[in-house]
């Protein structure tokens, strides 16, 4: 499954659960640097979502930060345990996943792993 | 310290009201509460140290240094809270006749002619109760005139990513879509970007110049005109009129509807409640949506309040907006005069580029070029070598009896601290400033670990922000 995983320069994590169906959360890197957050904003199932627009913003005692789509498709679930505990996504961001989209018919550029290391350490 | 409900004993008061030369009148048993109303009780002794006690916590721009960035901290001279304290004004009632209140009338008047003329704009309303409110407003004003003409399709503002974020805030809660506007690497907005974002859809844009990063816009006649010409309205962003004031107008930049903060550019009080005030000014062509009522000249000379505007978006707000708080700043308009007022601004962009020439050897400065009243510092090298960060920074100062300026805005800086020290400070106060800056980036270079700890001299030490935001207690619960 790790396999599947790809990330995008705006630092979320995509899994595909098969060839149109991904799961989408924030990487490991953008929840250290947003730092401990109080507040997340979810769309609702049945929501469609656009490759490179934000569906979601996370807030952090410092600022407000959008969370943007790296596909085009149709909200399929949202995982609204993050409402209430917005703190999962700093313990574990690889677990804490925001939505799954259905029907996926375009993307951002994707990195793998190793790419996305290298592009944050050059961020970073 | 003890809340003021844990304080006093039941049946204790002050007798700060009159005795009742009424009729009581009985309210409508369904309206009644059905519990006591829980309030304190305290004797006037108890109420006074109680204030008094809250005084002593609080950090304001009499007790010392107070350069909070965007926000225009500048002391807020006693002959204002003189003025406002007359009984004309201050022992009159909202309904009262307009031929006993011609000169609160007069007031009103004076001051929109005046701050019409230092905005370039044409009519003002003086409702709005605060910069965001104000903002809602002006955008509400651009939703009307797009309305009136039948153009229906304009429903995005762009906002440029060095905004405050009331900006996209206002316009999200008035019914627009957002559109971010990226910045140059200069720091400005993006004109280039700025030409492939407008279009039919395009209802506006807000801008605040100089922005955020202390900069002003050099194009910003190119950028009004690309706005202008894809149809949409120029919104000015007031928080940083403290740089312009008698130099330069919004108006004559393009825009065509501003806020104003009172409480920042004009000197009242900012902080604990003000109130403030966000007066809303616009061209001729938004003047028929203002809120009513506006105040109107009769040709005896006499002034009138007029209701009678069919395409108003309506009220905004209870009577006039703040009242008493545009006493005082017509009063600081009236002391300081067209000079005075333009000798503001250039002593607050000389205070700001004086701080940052001395800063800029030690701290690292984005955007070091000559800047106008405010600057910013990036402390990400310092974060990144040291583990020190702008928050450590920040709260260290408190220590020195100084208060931090603006942290991590704006948000296209990282680790930044927006400093603007306002023309009220002495060259001797921002030297002294400057030496405790550079003291505490030495501290912090030579012993970062110790700059997490502070402050230790303040009351209250470091809170739990997290904590804070994550489960708030908002009020007092009796048992």
């Amino acid at each position: 499954m790790m396999q599947d995983l790809k990330f995008t320069k705006t630092n979320e994590w995509v899994q595909y659960l098969d060839e149109t169906t991904v799961r989408i959360g924030l990487t490991d890197y953008a929840q250290k640097e947003l730092g401990d957050l109080v507040f997340v904003n979810l769309p609702e199932e049945g929501d469609e979502v656009v490759a490179g627009e934000a569906f979601a913003d996370v807030e952090s005692v410092k600022a407000v930060s959008d969370v943007y789509s790296p596909v085009t498709g149709t909200v399929r679930s949202v995982n609204e345990e993050l409402l209430d505990h917005p703190e999962l996504i700093n313990s574990d961001p690889m677990e804490a996943w925001f939505i799954e989209v259905e029907e996926v018919r375009e993307t951002t550029e994707f990195l793998t792993e190793d790419e996305y290391d290298q592009f944050i350490s050059k961020e970073g | 310290m003890k809340l003021i409900f844990e304080k006093g004993n039941k049946g204790r008061g002050c007798e700060l009201l009159p005795p009742c030369d009424v009729p009581i009148t009985e309210v409508n048993p369904n309206f009644k509460r059905n519990i006591e109303l829980h309030l304190p009780e305290v004797s006037e002794t108890e109420l006074s140290r109680h204030y008094t006690e809250l005084m002593k916590r609080t950090f304001g721009v009499n007790d010392g240094f107070y350069p909070l960035g965007s926000c225009t901290m500048k002391y807020n001279p006693k002959i204002n809270d003189e003025m406002a304290k007359l009984p004309g004004f201050s022992e009159i009632h909202p309904l009262q006749p307009e031929d006993t209140i011609q000169g609160c009338l007069e007031v009103m008047a004076l001051a929109e002619e005046y701050l019409c003329e230092i905005t370039g704009m044409d009519r003002m309303s003086f409702q709005p109760a605060a910069g965001a409110h104000g903002e809602f407003t002006g955008l509400h004003l651009i939703r009307a005139y797009h309305k009136s003409r039948g153009d229906k399709k304009r429903d995005k503002i762009l906002v440029p990513d060095s905004a405050h974020g009331t900006n996209p805030a206002s316009a999200t809660m008035a019914g627009f879509k957002v559109i971010n506007v990226p910045s140059t690497k200069e720091g400005l907005v993006d004109l280039e970007a700025l030409k492939k974002l407008v279009g039919e859809d395009t209802a506006g844009f807000m801008l605040t110049n100089p922005n955020t990063l202390g900069l002003f816009e050099e194009n910003i006649l190119e950028i009004t005109d690309t706005i202008h010409q894809a149809g949409g309205l120029n919104y000015y962003d007031g928080a940083n009129l403290n740089a312009i004031m008698g130099i330069a107008r919004p108006g004559d930049m393009g825009f065509d509807v501003v806020h104003l903060n009172l409480h920042k550019t004009f000197s009242t009080p900012h902080g604990g409640g003000g109130p403030g005030s966000g007066p809303v000014g616009c061209k001729d062509l938004l003047a028929k949506f203002l809120p009513s009522p506006q105040v109107m000249k009769n040709s005896d000379g006499s002034f009138r309040l007029e209701y009678n505007n069919e395409q108003s978006i309506g009220r905004v707000k209870a009577f006039y907006g703040n009242f008493l708080i545009l006493v005082r700043a017509l009063t600081y308009i009236l002391t300081l005069g067209r000079e005075g007022l333009k000798n503001a601004s250039e002593s607050a962009v000389l205070n700001a580029n004086y701080m940052m020439h001395q800063l800029k050897e030690t701290f690292s400065i984005p955007f070091p070029k000559a800047c106008m009243h405010e600057f910013v510092i990036s402390l990400e090298k310092l974060k990144k070598e040291k583990g020190v960060s702008a928050l450590d920074i920040a709260k260290v100062m408190l220590d020195y009896g100084i208060h931090p300026p603006t942290m991590y805005f704006p948000l296209i800086i990282q680790e930044a601290l927006m400093v603007e020290p306002t023309e009220t400070e002495a060259k001797e106060t921002l030297d002294e400033v400057i030496a405790i800056y550079k003291q505490i980036y030495e501290e912090a270079v030579n012993n970062p670990e110790s700059l997490h700890n502070y402050p230790l001299k303040t009351f209250i030490g470091r809170p739990d922000e997290v904590m804070a935001a994550r489960n708030p207690i908002l009020r007092y619960r009796a048992e």
